[in-house]
């Protein structure tokens, strides 16, 4: 399977998942640069955390309109599974492949901590390594992951079991609605999440709670 | 042509940094407000000399990036030369 990292100017995590692929894998990913207007057919899309462009204008506003992410718009149409990964959320929501934005954190600060997770839906081919209501512990580090969409959006998810992942409701860091925390598409192969499942991958990093999403997505891709 | 773009939240859309102001505001001893949303404000210098098409372009930049419509509300003002 062929699998990319897509690398804006600002990405912090991109080096990380991609440990995280090839681990799963076997194969390093390819590493997709932000100004390249083309991208190899790709089964696996990583759009990685960190503060691409600077978080000029709005959190992942400038990489949404960057020239690779008219392909991976166009390869996501056409079935390619994609993950966002905090930064990378806010990018999927920008660019329209998720519905609603993460707003500023109600609380106004960098929240940067674990917090428990409910995997609210394990049929994304994402989860399938998970059981369904399954607690876990990832952390989480952003300014703006305060979920919001409007209720319309937010009973569609619902409805459409689209909702993934929820903080525990006592551990929402952010204000997020429905302690969401993260979303996918109707088809459950766009998933964007604000947790980062590569930071908790292995157990030098304190759980392998994150590791499943990459073998999940591995064997559901294989 | 020059503009300027008015850029704010819409109405029932949480404004954490406007909440913080109006409490610092309060806490200064300002009384009165009642309350406080924050926006952004954008300049703009274009070509265009004609006011509809500068209108009609202006409000393609918003859809497309400067604003997102699903939490913000954008008015365009044209200011004469």
């Amino acid at each position: 399977m062929q699998a990319a990292v897509i690398v804006f100017p600002g990405s912090n995590c991109d080096r990380d998942v991609a440990v995280c692929l090839e681990a799963a894998m076997g194969q390093a990913p390819l590493m997709a640069w932000h100004g390249d207007a083309a991208l190899p057919k790709c089964d696996l899309i990583v759009l990685p955390g960190g503060f691409s462009y600077g978080d000029y204008l709005r959190c992942g506003s400038m990489a949404a309109n960057s020239p690779i992410m008219r392909e991976v718009v166009a390869q996501a149409q056409k079935g390619a599974a994609v993950l966002g990964i905090c930064n990378g959320f806010q990018v999927l929501t920008e660019c329209g492949l998720l519905p609603g934005v993460l707003m500023q954190n109600t609380g106004l600060n960098f929240v940067c901590r674990n917090t428990r997770l409910t995997v609210t839906n394990n049929k994304t081919a994402f989860t399938a390594q998970y059981a369904a209501g399954e607690e876990i512990t990832v952390p989480v580090a952003h300014n703006e992951g305060n979920y919001f969409a409007d209720d319309d959006t937010l009973k569609q998810l619902q409805d459409e079991d689209r909702i993934a992942f929820t903080y525990a409701p006592s551990d929402n860091p952010n204000g997020a609605c429905l302690d969401i925390a993260g979303i996918s598409d109707k088809a459950g192969r766009i998933v964007g999440m604000m947790p980062h499942p590569e930071r908790r991958a292995e157990a030098a990093l304190g759980g392998e709670d994150g590791k499943r999403m990459f073998t999940g997505i591995v064997e559901a891709l294989s | 042509m020059k503009a300027t773009i008015h850029i704010t939240l819409k109405n029932g859309v949480l404004d954490p940094q406007g909440k913080a102001i109006e409490n610092a505001l309060g806490q200064l001893g300002f009384g009165g407000v009642n309350e406080v949303r924050q926006g952004k404000l954008i300049e703009v210098d274009l070509d265009e000399s004609d006011p509809a098409k500068a209108e009609a372009a202006l409000a393609e930049m918003c859809e497309k990036l400067l604003a997102n419509t699903v939490i913000e509300n954008y008015q365009i003002h044209l200011n004469d030369a």
